[in-house]
């Protein structure tokens, strides 16, 4: 839309105009339009990047009824509830927005009550809440939840007109969109003429934001393809601020084949700090954050101050961080995607990305967080960590540059969260079941589903949903006599309460700083996975919270830490954040190999290891799948290059072992990384292929997502952990499940066994479908090991060579091996137990072996 | 269990059957699936079933799949079935609560019923279960004394020679190549034996923990159960809980 001056005064009342003129701004394009839908009753999607004024856009026309609603507020008796519902996906960014929306209501004197809601808001509060709205609340997507499942939801949002919907694309497509999602759905049906915003930054495929912001028709078992008439919201996309200035750090050290440390480039990210005002340090994993943040402060002569930000640290620590960084204060902070999201900063001037970016759009986020003025370009410099990441992180550059967004994955809403929902709506009230399904189908990621998916769920709410009608008179949830289905007493509904949420957090133990000597600790520096924490024994050492750290106990949930001034501590290999490489970005990389043209741009160390890998054996090609097969130290490897992400090719290596093994040619492990997957064994793969005993098309044909897939699956580690995670948000198990406070005399009950025998004895359970459609596109990317055993049906390219390539030296040097084993833990007890046997019976001279 | 595994467990009990695992000068073998086999009284026992325990939790509202009392009969079958016993000892905690045989289902009575037939069964007093339990044939004690062996629910405080006993559910942890496995397992110093518990749902309490320890004078040894053999490990060599 264009708007003159006559325009914009319609669109903009008193005191607006006002404030706008007096602070010397003029309403931006955007702002106007959001504010001209809002009249027109239209929900709308806005796309804008950071820094346009993106949140002001979203509430100005939430301001302008208010002034309006609060001028004739004196001729109406009766108090006008909740207005305006902003939803967040991250708690601070709802704080950080109610103080900045707090500055312009009041500053035009404006009558308007903006309160937050989150799970740090006392009770009282929450209460007093309820009772007398304010008339705007910013707030969660788990405190929707709660809020609908309360019998006094149609009270609250009965007069609800506007709800914001803020950083909508990070919470779309994961199972706590489902979550809000379904809780959108039935904000609709509280307050029927309710009008959505959708804030995003650019993606690749607004449609699905914009079909989040309105009620869908239903259309079961459609696919993406035929559901391409569904209703969606409008879209009004921002002017793109200046193009960002993007750089790839060419080293002049040794590029490494492998690693992700990045530690040849650390002096120049230290120059790089030292050069700006304030730097962002992006690095994709916590390890990466505390390895990077040790190696910049000891070469930190300067004493500059470099901070740490990373998930798996203190809540206040991070506060703490945050603060400093607000306040100017910090010269650099070595960050995660913890900051991907998040409150604005105007002071960085510069995003380091160390490592590979994985993905076009995060990259675009991230490089989004330097420079909040849109007319000046963001800057970033991308460091490369190792050969292949120097390929990915060129192909990144050319993606940004062309502003080419990461594909969107086809995803339906989870059946464990629609669960979690269902109880929720039992306890709001009384629920019919076909208008809970219309409702249900309503919302965006539901909109496929199929009726006896939905049935199913609700049977699972009520008994378990198992074909052996066990537990009828233990119901949760029971029809009354009119049909409806109710909760069956007050304890089911004080049980979903504590449910609520799809963030199922590993089990997790603080750390705490203690002294040697003494027991008692000092403060909490952050918390470690448990798993984390087996591995270590006492004396141990390990980085942590930008310290070098001794684990000397555990006491109850925590894990008892001392200072050290160990040099070589252990390297802490907790999950979280790593990322896998976008089907995009992997494309980029396999067009920019195949076309040796393109490869002047690239440093000269990796153009002369790609002519290399062209004289010694041959280059992956743009459709192909490259296949070498060579011997090495009295082993012999495959090395395949599939470019589809370390997930898939893990998938990927456990599935060809297999097949291997049955064929007799003996596999004994193999490695992967995001580009390639390295399998090794006893037998000559040169020669098994040669003589015909090995066919490459019949190992890599599709046909083994089948039975072998199946098979394998069902007895993963990685199956049981996604199970877990499901059997949680469904609330089969309670988040704290007996077991949690340990005594001597208790026992524990792990989730594997009601895993084991629920596969055994209802392998369809509906539970069982909701982990294996999390694993397809979760943990295993088996989606994408489909379509890319699909892509390259025919298409394989074998080449038998004398030595290892060039391009399998960084695959090679993995450290991640797994090694292949029916059942794995079976054949690691074995090789355990004969260890053992081997060091007690070392010095005995008749080699006799008595074990124990 | 596919044939592989069948034939591996073959293995491991005709190794252990040559000499069998002393225990106060009886020879037992230990079955991988968590039982012991007496040859000499051909006598099969098992510890801690917990039948019912899924029915018993759903009553407090967790809703776990009401299979757990099949498929902890169906390894009790296979058991039996390798062994072809004169008699079984379950060795308490046979239900999980006191009602627990009331609402076991008609299809694993008969479960139960065909793979007793022909033998004798003795159930011994468990904690759970004190009491004899109607309908379920067999003979219900408060515990045994076959030769040099006791059989009972709850392992005597101080010594205890020839001791048989359940209630305890150990299990033992391990780190192998930087992972951590935990397993049921039998515990025993040669004197006396702590039996893993049977029962698809009954959680394990770890080797290390001074319930467990504090049985042994000394050095005993953790027999890992489960899949297709038995793993021996010293208890020193086993990974505490935090």
């Amino acid at each position: 839309m264009d708007f003159d001056r006559a325009d914009e005064i319609a669109l903009l009342p008193d005191p607006f105009a006002g404030w706008f003129a007096s602070r010397g701004w003029a309403p931006r394009a955007h702002q106007l339009d959001l504010i001209a839908k809002a009249r027109l009753g239209r929900s709308t999607l806005l796309i804008a990047p950071t820094g346009a004024g993106k949140t002001l856009a979203g509430f100005l026309p939430s301001l302008i009824e208010l002034a309006a609603r609060a001028q004739r507020r004196s001729n109406s008796p009766r108090p006008p509830g909740l207005h305006t519902l902003y939803i967040s996906p991250l708690k601070a960014l709802a704080v950080d927005v109610a103080r900045n929306l707090e500055r312009p209501a009041a500053e035009m004197g404006l009558p308007i009550r903006i309160e937050t809601r989150t799970g740090d808001t006392p009770a009282s509060r929450r209460q007093r809440q309820r009772r007398d709205p304010p008339d705007i609340l910013l707030t969660t997507p788990e405190q929707i939840a709660l809020l609908i499942a309360s019998g006094d939801a149609a009270h609250l949002f009965g007069d609800l007109k506007r709800i914001v919907l803020d950083e909508l694309h990070a919470l779309a497509g994961s199972k706590r969109g489902d979550l809000l999602a379904l809780g959108l759905a039935r904000l609709r049906r509280l307050a029927p003429g309710v009008q959505t915003v959708g804030l995003s930054a650019t993606v690749a495929d607004p449609q699905t934001l914009r079909r989040w912001l309105v009620p869908q028709r239903r259309a079961e078992g459609a696919g993406a393809q035929e559901m391409g008439a569904r209703e969606m919201g409008d879209l009004v996309i921002a002017e793109a601020g200046a193009a960002p200035e993007l750089s790839m750090l060419e080293s002049v050290a040794h590029v490494p084949w492998a690693g992700h440390t990045a530690r040849h480039s650390l002096k120049e990210i230290y120059a790089l700090i030292v050069a700006n005002t304030t730097t962002l340090v992006f690095v994709n994993t916590r390890m990466q954050a505390e390895l990077l943040f040790q190696e910049l402060w000891r070469i930190n002569d300067a004493n500059l101050p470099i901070a740490l930000h990373h998930g798996s640290l203190d809540v206040s620590q991070r506060r703490r961080v945050e603060a400093a960084m607000g306040e100017g204060k910090l010269k650099a902070v070595v960050c995660t995607s913890s900051l991907d999201l998040g409150i604005d900063w105007g002071a960085v001037d510069l995003v380091v990305n160390v490592g590979a970016p994985k993905g076009s759009s995060r990259l675009m986020q991230r490089i989004g967080r330097a420079n909040h003025r849109l007319d000046e370009p963001s800057r970033a410099v991308l460091v490369p960590a190792n050969r292949f990441e120097v390929l990915e992180c060129r192909a990144a550059l050319e993606a940004v540059r062309a502003g080419a967004q990461d594909g969107a994955v086809e995803r339906r809403g989870a059946l464990d969260v629609l669960a979690q929902h269902v109880l929720g709506m039992a306890c709001a009230e009384p629920f019919a079941v076909d208008e809970l399904y219309a409702e249900v189908t309503s919302a965006e990621p539901y909109a496929g589903l199929a009726r006896a998916d939905f049935d199913d769920v609700v049977d699972f709410v009520a008994t378990g949903g198992y074909a052996l009608r066990a537990y009828e008179r233990f119901a949760r949830i029971r029809p009354r006599k009119d049909g409806r289905w109710r909760v069956a007493n007050p304890g089911v509904a004080q049980q979903y309460r504590l449910n609520v949420g799809t963030i199922v957090e590993s089990s997790m133990l603080k750390v705490r700083l203690t002294s040697a000597k003494s027991r008692f600790g000092g403060r909490v520096l952050g918390e470690v996975e448990e798993y984390f924490v087996e591995m270590l024994s006492p004396g141990d050492t390990f980085v942590f919270a930008g310290e070098v750290l001794q684990y000397l106990a555990i006491v109850e949930d925590e894990v008892r830490v001392a200072r050290t001034s160990a040099t070589d501590p252990k390297v802490p290999s907790y999950a979280g954040g790593k990322f896998p490489l976008s089907t995009f970005l992997a494309s980029g990389v396999r067009a920019l190999l195949a076309d040796p043209a393109r490869w002047s741009s690239l440093p000269a160390q990796v153009h002369e290891w790609l002519d290399l890998q062209k004289l010694r054996s041959r280059l992956p090609g743009r459709d192909d799948l490259l296949i070498e097969t060579f011997p090495r130290g009295g082993r012999h490897y495959l090395v395949a290059y599939p470019f589809e992400g370390r997930l898939a090719h893990q998938t990927l290596g456990m599935l060809l072992t297999r097949r291997l093994d049955r064929l007799r040619l003996n596999p004994l492990g193999f490695m992967a990384n995001d580009y390639a997957l390295a399998i090794y064994g006893v037998s000559d793969l040169s020669l098994a292929i040669a003589q015909g005993r090995l066919d490459l098309d019949a190992l890599f044909d599709a046909d083994m997502l089948g039975d072998d897939l199946e098979e394998w699956l069902d007895e993963s580690a990685l199956m049981k952990r996604t199970f877990r995670q499901c059997a949680v948000i469904a609330g089969l198990i309670e988040r704290r499940f007996p077991g949690k406070e340990k005594n001597a005399r208790q026992v524990t009950m792990s989730t594997d066994l009601v895993y084991d025998v629920l596969r055994r004895h209802e392998p369809g359970h509906v539970l069982l479908r909701a982990a294996r459609a999390d694993a397809a596109t979760g943990l295993l990317d088996i989606r994408r090991l489909s379509d890319m055993l699909v892509r390259i049906s025919g298409r394989i390219d074998h080449i038998a060579l004398p030595r290892v390539s060039p391009l399998a030296v960084p695959v090679m040097l993995e450290i991640g091996r797994e090694r292949v084993a029916g059942d794995a833990s079976e054949a690691l007890l074995a090789e355990a137990e004969e260890e053992l046997i081997r060091e007690a019976t070392r010095d005995v001279d008749d080699g006799s072996c008595r074990a124990l | 269990m596919t044939s592989t595994t069948v034939r591996a467990v073959r293995y491991d009990i005709e190794r252990q059957a040559e000499g069998g695992l002393p225990l106060a000068g009886a020879r037992l073998v230990l079955d991988p699936a968590g039982a012991i086999y007496w040859a000499a009284e051909r006598l099969v026992i098992v510890a801690d079933l917990h039948l019912e325990k899924g029915s018993a939790l759903a009553a407090r509202g967790a809703l776990l799949p009401p299979y757990d009392s099949r498929a902890t009969l169906a390894v009790l079958a296979q058991i039996v079935d390798r062994w072809r016993p004169r008699a079984v000892v379950s060795l308490g905690d046979s239900f999980h609560d006191r009602r627990g045989a009331e609402r076991l289902g008609s299809e694993e009575r008969g479960a139960l019923a065909r793979l007793l037939r022909g033998r004798e069964m003795i159930w011994v007093a468990g904690n759970h279960d004190p009491d004899p339990m109607p309908g379920l044939g067999g003979s219900h004690v408060n515990e045994l004394t076959i030769g040099p062996i006791s059989l009972r629910h709850e392992p005597r405080a101080g010594d205890s020679e020839g001791e048989i006993a359940g209630h305890l559910h150990p299990v033992a942890r391990l780190l192998v190549r930087g992972q951590s496995l935990r397993r049921r397992c039998f515990a025993t110093d040669g004197t006396r034996l702590v039996m893993p518990a049977l029962g698809a749902y009954a959680g394990g309490l770890n080797v290390r923990d001074p319930a467990i320890e504090g049985l042994f004078a000394g050095a005993f040894a953790a027999h890992l159960a489960g899949g297709a053999r038995i793993y021996r490990f010293a208890h020193d060599a086993c990974l505490p809980d935090h």
